[in-house]
């Protein structure tokens, strides 16, 4: 990708300041799980929250304070708790769009992001099968179209729409990584045609940490009137993200990377496409009237809320979003920020470790990724679990990309709002001595 | 001893850096061969294991012998390690007795930590009990051996 921070809303400005040491003990005590000890005895150092993020105490809280005094099904029944519980699940699909710049209609609540795409893939089909009648024209695939995605994505946003793909008959292409694992707009351009129907990306990579320049990918898709659909998963949790200013026609996020509960996850789509689209999941709560041959269904986001919903989930992941309002999203970034600045510079100087994505001194979030010369991926983290350092090993479920970096799988960092500059220190100092463990390097 | 001492054995390092078998070979001509691909989805590690067996010489009708076992693979140094262990211990045993030494291997690693190593059957391979205490790296370790069961039961 280019360093275009100012093209990029996503680039934290150099402004606002980090959190200071005050703030990260009174944020620290939030979250009891991180004072904690390891299995082993080692006071944990938490790198994995590009996985899932730990939750503070509010949140568990507002989700047992559901349960006691407001729980009941929501959109169904007339007794006044009913009403309670269903002014509450409304009232976090407000504060969530709300979060992402979005309004309550444009914000369909899933049980996680891998949901929300593959929703969007099978309204694609069901559109291509001829349902959703004339204004569902434009989720029509077939032979002869493309569906562009990038050599980049999380499996979540790659084999959704390989399968989609061999529904419709329509071409599965992508932009290619450059050797950082990076995004290149100008391979981006040679990709991206006329024959383009939609175009699915990441924000920012769950391997790189690179962010993407959304902008530019979206003036691209916009030429030939592709539909984008954003994997926002590793940016909503980390940057101040204000989707219909990104100019994406789809996107979507994970509850439990942002503080909330696992179990939850979001669709954000423009009103006017989802009140197009037709639906994914069909039974009960989504239907208007109801006959043996047919069934007619309510507007978005309903439409796409078959059945049972995640109440107290959505209520949990409410009181998230309000908990990193309270300390701002542009001072989250800018602590990330740094931290990321400090994971990245410790590890381009450390002798044996390949760190990939993008340089230091380019933008990226807190989040850095390492080959270990001669030490496979999981024995780093072996040894750096036995000191407490809990960090992600493997292909992060981004093998193509893996591959195009000539790499199996790499040892990640990851940070949050909680985690300090002393965490990253710990990780950095620890994997300094991995290879010696091993004697990697060594003759024989 | 500590957690990671009791994990990496300096048995398990040394196989991990000199590996024995590594490099395919071709079967030389006569001996039954079988072959079998192995693959970690959680770590992408992968592992193909030959398996190249010799007539008894225990007259006809003997069991066939393991004449030796090659290997080539890519993954962490308990998988790497314990193909090379393999490699090491297999040859000169019977297709049965092979067989049973993996299982008594399996049993082994599934063992949580609560066996003791037979170490005279298992000879190197009783460096791994203490894999057992880490139930994320037991598939590690049986990347290879699962090959060899499966390569054997191809081998004519």
């Amino acid at each position: 990708m280019v360093p275009t921070s100012g093209r990029n809303p996503a680039v934290p400005s150099q402004t606002v300041p980090p959190l200071t040491d005050s703030e990260l003990r009174r944020i620290r005590e939030d979250f009891p799980l991180l004072t904690g000890t390891t299995v082993g005895g080692a006071p944990l150092v938490y790198l994995d929250s590009g996985a899932t993020s730990q939750k503070p105490l509010a949140v568990l809280d507002a989700e047992r304070e559901f349960y006691l005094h407001r729980n009941a099904a929501v959109h169904r029944g007339a007794h006044s708790l009913a009403v309670e519980a269903t002014d509450a699940y409304e009232e976090a699909r407000r504060t969530v769009a709300g979060f992402v710049g979005a309004t309550e209609r444009e914000l369909v609540w899933t049980s996680n992001a891998t949901e929300a795409i593959n929703l969007v893939t099978y309204a694609f089909s069901n559109a291509t099968a001829g349902r959703g009648g004339a204004a569902a024209e434009r989720f029509r695939l077939g032979p002869g179209d493309e569906i562009v995605t990038t050599e980049a994505e999380h499996h979540a946003n790659l084999i959704p729409w390989q399968e989609l793909a061999a529904r419709t008959g329509a071409t599965l292409r992508w932009i290619p990584a450059d050797d950082a694992g990076t995004l290149d707009p100008a391979a981006a351009a040679e990709v991206i045609g006329e024959r383009t129907r939609v175009l699915a990306f990441t924000h920012v990579s769950n391997v790189t940490g690179a962010i993407t320049d959304v902008a530019g990918l979206v003036e691209l898709a916009r030429e030939v009137g592709a539909l984008t659909v954003l994997d926002a998963c590793q940016s909503v949790p980390h940057l101040p993200v204000d989707l219909p200013g990104l100019g994406v026609d789809f996107a979507v996020f994970s509850g439990h990377k942002m503080l909330g509960p696992t179990g939850i996850g979001a669709l954000y789509g423009r009103a006017e496409l989802l009140d197009a689209m037709p639906p994914f999941l069909t039974g009960g709560s989504m239907i208007t009237r109801v006959t043996m041959e047919s069934a007619q269904y309510l507007p978005a986001p309903t439409r796409f809320e078959a059945g049972t919903q995640r109440v107290a989930q959505a209520v949990a992941l409410a009181e998230a979003v309000r908990y990193l309002q309270g300390i701002g999203m542009e001072r989250i970034a800018a602590h990330e920020h740094a931290l990321g600045a400090r994971l990245a510079e410790g590890l381009a100087g450390m002798e044996g470790v390949r760190l990939v994505g993008p340089p230091p001194g380019t933008d990226r979030v807190g989040l850095a990724a390492v080959d270990v010369a001669g030490v496979h991926a999981h024995d780093v983290g072996q040894v750096l679990d036995a000191a407490g350092v809990a960090v992600r090993v493997g292909h992060h479920c981004a093998q193509p990309l893996h591959r195009r970096l000539g790499l199996t799988a790499t040892t990640r960092a990851s940070t949050y709002l909680y985690n300090t500059a002393e965490d990253v220190d710990r990780f950095l100092a620890e994997l300094a001595g991995v290879r010696a463990y091993f004697g990697a390097g060594d003759d024989g | 001893m500590s957690g990671l001492d009791g994990l990496y054995q300096e048995v398990i390092l040394d196989h991990a850096r000199r590996r024995s078998g590594e490099g395919l070979a071709d079967p030389l001509p006569g001996h039954a061969c079988g072959e079998s691909h192995q693959y970690n989805p959680t770590c992408g590690d992968e592992i193909t294991v030959r398996v190249e067996l010799v007539p008894g010489d225990s007259g006809p009708g003997a069991e066939p012998v393991v004449e030796r076992i090659t290997w080539e693979g890519q993954g962490c140094s308990i998988s790497m390690a314990a193909a090379s262990v393999l490699a090491e211990t297999a040859p000169g045993m019977t297709r049965t007795d092979l067989l049973a030494l993996i299982e008594e291997f399996r049993a082994l690693l599934r063992s949580r930590g609560t066996v003791e190593p037979d170490e005279e059957l298992l000879g190197d391979a009783a460096a791994f009990a203490g894999v057992s205490r880490f139930v994320a790296r037991v598939k590690c370790a049986m990347l290879g051996w699962v090959a060899a069961e499966e390569a054997l039961g191809r081998a004519g």
